[in-house]
């Protein structure tokens, strides 16, 4: 049998879930003998080259291309799995939904106090159009298992994986869900 | 006190008369989750509807309940368990509950049901609506994006003079706590923490007294809520 593959991604986040993963420390030895990763920013490959089993989102959707990546993700993996707060629930970037968005960006371009006079709104078609608020990941496309926490500790990662890897359904220990 | 039978999940449980039901299941080593209510507690509140069973077939909030005789009663089951947990849910979904940067993160009791509950995540779409926060009290922070509307504040916590500092304004969805800005002003240090302790969440908290416990060191990580069961 094959080795499995993962690809993973950081939409809307800090990258904090993807130091998590890394976090599983001397077990990514044992990781890297089952799978191998294909779209990632640990491995630096910008698209799919193959069908992917397992896709770990990181963040949630804050602007169009979160939303053209995630729906690839979708396409492209058998299972996604929502790593982390930001993908869950929006997270720390989602303190702007309760803003406009003309407001949220005024507030950051021209109206922050270390602004010295500035007063344009960066636009640009080579710019992702940000979406009007932003939206956990499961509200854009269906996710299978969600990993909550700020970020999920590298024992929560390890344990999904090495579940989905073995053919069960993933179950996080009581005392290993968190949400900060 | 004279004892009764009640029946939980098909067994038979030797109980006091006239006491509240999850009073009495606590002592039978059946930990009902509680939000609004407390252990010792007086008078329920039954706010929060997080204890939801079902006493002969209906929906019921526990802590709203007395024993009586031959009561049967549902609390393990599937359906209940799913129940409370989407209760749960829609309190996240309702206010901003944005755990990393709280104050109360790992005392706070909304925060510990959902992980006895093992939610991961809530099936309701969530709401972002925009509460106001008043940072105009000389002690007091109110944080309304976590407010459960619990009513442990308005009802159970009073001043050193016995006055009530803090009561609901509007109606429905547009309800928001408030506090009485004069007496709030001559809260002691000592009354302050303990409102803070009293909300559930993170709604109440003491001016510059945040994140005061490090990671391990929080209420619910030494005393996690399954330990009790």
């Amino acid at each position: 049998m094959g080795k499995k593959v993962i690809s993973t991604v950081s939409l809307a986040g800090c990258f904090g879930c993807h130091m998590s993963v890394l976090d599983i420390d001397l077990k990514l030895l044992d990781l890297v003998e089952l799978v191998e990763f294909n779209r990632s920013p640990l491995t630096d490959i910008k698209t799919f080259t193959k069908k992917v089993d397992i896709g770990l989102i990181e963040g949630g959707c804050c602007n169009a291309e979160n939303v053209e990546v995630l729906r690839e993700f979708r396409k492209n993996c058998d299972i996604l799995i929502s790593l982390g707060e930001c993908a869950v629930m929006g997270g720390l970037p989602a303190l702007r939904n309760h803003l406009s968005l003309e407001e949220c960006l005024e507030e950051a371009y021209c109206n922050v106090p270390t602004n010295k006079g500035n007063k344009i709104i960066p636009k640009h078609e080579d710019l992702p159009e940000l979406l009007d608020r932003v939206y956990p990941c499961h509200e854009v496309v269906k996710i299978d298992y969600f990993l909550p926490g700020c970020p999920p500790s590298g024992d929560v990662i390890w344990s999904a994986l090495a579940a989905l890897l073995n053919g069960d359904e993933p179950k996080i220990a009581k005392h290993l869900i968190k949400y900060d | 006190m004279s004892k009764i039978d009640i029946t939980v999940d098909g067994v038979k449980f030797s109980v006091p008369e006239n006491i509240n039901l999850v009073e009495a299941l606590s002592h039978q080593g059946i930990q009902v989750p509680t939000l609004c209510w407390y252990q010792g507690m007086d008078e329920c509140l039954g706010t929060c509807r997080v204890c939801t069973v079902k006493v002969g077939g209906r929906h019921s909030a526990a802590c709203t309940m007395k024993t009586q005789k031959d009561m049967t009663i549902e609390f393990d089951t599937d359906e209940l368990k799913d129940l409370r947990r989407g209760v749960i849910e829609l309190l996240f979904v309702e206010g901003n509950h944005y755990c990393p940067s709280c104050e109360k993160s790992g005392d706070c009791l909304l925060q510990a049901q959902a992980q006895d509950m093992e939610m991961t995540h809530s099936r309701f779409p969530y709401e972002f609506n925009n509460y106001d926060l008043d940072f105009s009290g000389k002690n007091i922070l109110l944080e309304r994006n976590r407010c459960v509307h619990c009513k442990r504040c308005t009802e159970l916590f009073s001043d050193d003079e016995g006055h009530k500092v803090f009561s609901f304004i509007g109606k429905g969805a547009e309800t928001r706590v408030v506090f009485d800005h004069e007496r709030e002003k001559k809260l002691s240090p000592h009354k302050a923490k303990e409102a803070m302790d009293l909300c559930p969440v993170g709604a109440i908290l003491v001016k510059g007294q945040g994140f005061s416990k490090p990671y391990g060191e929080r209420k619910y990580e030494k005393e996690p809520l399954w330990e009790k069961k």
